[in-house]
């Protein structure tokens, strides 16, 4: 075993037993700090695949804005941070069975593609993996398109807020 | 002189060297020399650390016309020692009700957040512990755990102050990390990478405090705030909430988060040296070798540490909203205009000698028209309010 199989393999595991922390611990707040881990996680295993900007992203959007968002979420709206209640709900059973569902499709599907057992390409010394991404994410011939609808979706979102924000304080 | 030209690959092979004949794999021994390093510079970075504590006090007193620690060895250098002992002898106290897990770990986390911004610190140009190609963004991911281990501390400590502490903290954090990101697109429009060694190679003609002045000030006051110290440290405003997010932590604990402020400041100095100021550049000094570099590279960050220090000990508090309207109605803004017109300014001048003179002067201009803007927003202010009949407006920054 190599020294990035035995790393993939305790990466997975954080992964997988912090998200299932996250579903069955008792208190919410502990299930955020759980989720937290289990972005580092993945954060580490697009830095094992040579995809470091996609890592650090993972960490700046995920750890520093989105799980920090779920924090405050949860401080405001709970009145006691000690409260433990059960996390679950009497949906369980159907969310178990959609669950199992897809993760069997998406075993059959990984099943019969090709490239599941192929070697990663090996990159050579020189290449600079953040400016072709740079030039793909703002080339015609590759990603204008769905970046350029993405930044307007965002912009969408944030004058939405700005209007909603705005209307709660005139009233 | 091997040793003088290149002492980190000088050490690694002759270490690799003396493990292998042992019988050891090379990969083995490589993952070890590597661990070695890291621990090595770890106790470096917490050593300084201990210098550090002595320098901010000494530095402090200064400001305050005091004499400051002078009594444990010469201008009281071993001052820091005593202070570690009593730390060490005091009470471990956890405060009823409170989070025991994620009380310990935040100190830690908090620590943590700052030594990992020392992996990618070029000393010199063969002393860097990684390059990373996306340095600058691995600065920011290193600030969102610190924003974490803030969050982690006031929620655990089951007290109001701290809470209180670390929410303002987080609204602080959360909204000044999109004015240093912006100042730190503007360094790598500049640079054509976002990689700490290349941003230092980029600045061999002309270090980028010429070319953008204003991106320095910008990254400068968010990196004060970043930090939480005065005019920024809401988060433990000492005569409103207590201590803030520390306020229950006791002994060595707390020490971390105190050691922690301090390196944290100190790495800071450091990144304005290498993003602004040329790194280990002083005026040729550097080609006398890498050690060298490495020195005048820390004087820089110790230069800058004491700058950050003369702002927080010179001004005083400003209010939570005082603090969110500067930064989302001023800061933002004038960094995202400075970053698109430095960008336009970099494409029209490409390739052409006019370039350096063509940025300084747009960054001076922008300087200007803020100020004008500025001056007359007052002046509007001032009128409606002597005419609405109230006292004048307290000068807000807008």
């Amino acid at each position: 075993m190599t020294f990035t199989q035995v790393l993939f393999l305790i990466f997975a595991a954080i992964i997988l037993g912090s998200a299932f922390m996250v579903v069955t611990t008792k208190k919410m707040i502990h299930a955020a700090f759980w989720l937290i881990t289990t972005l580092f996680g993945v954060a580490a295993l697009y830095a094992m695949l040579n995809a470091g900007f996609l890592a650090m992203v993972q960490i700046v959007v995920y750890v520093g804005a989105i799980a920090i968002l779920f924090i405050f979420a949860i401080m405001l709206t709970r009145k006691d941070l000690r409260d433990s209640d059960t996390p679950l709900n009497k949906n369980w059973g159907v969310a178990a069975l959609i669950g199992f569902l897809s993760f069997g499709g998406l075993l059959t599907i990984l099943n019969n593609w090709t490239g599941l057992l192929k070697e990663a390409p090996e990159l050579s010394s020189g290449m600079d993996t953040i400016s072709d991404l740079g030039v793909a994410l703002l080339s015609p011939n590759a990603y204008l398109l769905p970046f350029e609808v993405a930044s307007v979706l965002l912009l969408a979102a944030l004058i939405g807020s700005v209007y909603v924000a705005n209307q709660a304080k005139s009233e | 002189m091997e040793f003088w030209k290149d002492p980190i690959t000088t050490i690694f092979d002759s270490l690799l060297k003396s493990f292998t004949s042992g019988g050891m794999t090379e990969d083995l021994a490589t993952v070890l020399i590597y661990l070695i390093g890291i621990l090595a510079f770890i106790s470096f970075a917490m050593v300084l650390d201990i210098f550090l504590v002595w320098v901010e006090r000494k530095v402090v007193a200064r400001f305050q016309d005091r004499l400051g620690p002078n009594r444990i060895g010469p201008f009281g250098i071993f001052q820091p020692f005593a202070d570690i002992v009593k730390l060490l002898i005091k009470e471990d106290i956890t405060p009823f009700g409170a989070d025991v897990v994620l009380f310990n770990l935040a100190p830690i986390f908090s620590l943590m957040s700052v030594l990992l911004l020392w992996a990618i610190m070029p000393f010199a140009p063969k002393m860097v512990g990684v390059d990373l190609n996306v340095g600058m963004l691995y600065l920011v991911a290193a600030g969102s755990i610190g924003t974490l281990s803030v969050i982690m501390a006031g929620w655990s400590s089951n007290n109001k102050y701290a809470l209180m502490g670390a929410f303002r903290t987080v609204a602080q954090m959360v909204s000044y990390e999109i004015p240093m990101v912006a100042a730190l697109l503007v360094v790598t429009v500049l640079a054509g990478t976002m990689g700490a060694v290349g941003i230092v190679e980029a600045q061999e003609a002309v270090p980028f405090i010429i070319l953008s002045p204003l991106a320095f000030l910008i990254f400068l006051i968010s990196a004060i705030a970043e930090l939480g110290r005065s005019p920024f440290d809401l988060n433990e405003a000492e005569s409103e909430i207590v201590a803030g997010f520390h306020t229950e932590y006791t002994g060595m604990k707390f020490g971390l988060f105190y050691a922690g402020e301090l390196l944290h400041s100190f790495t800071f100095g450091g990144f304005i040296a290498l993003l602004f100021f040329g790194g280990h550049r002083l005026f040729g000094l550097e080609n006398l070798g890498p050690l060298v570099g490495a020195l005048i590279f820390m004087g820089k960050a110790l230069f800058f540490y004491w700058v950050i220090m003369w702002v927080k000990y010179t001004v005083p508090r400003i209010r939570v909203d005082h603090m969110l309207a500067f930064n989302w109605k001023f800061l933002t803004p004038l960094a995202f205009i400075l970053l698109m017109v430095t960008a336009l300014v970099g494409r029209i001048f490409l390739h052409s000698p006019w370039l350096a003179p063509a940025l300084f002067i747009s960054n001076i201009l922008i300087a200007w028209l803020t100020i004008e803007y500025l001056k007359s927003h007052a002046r509007k202010e001032r009128d409606q309010a002597e005419a609405s009949g109230s006292a004048p407006a307290t000068a807000t920054q807008h």
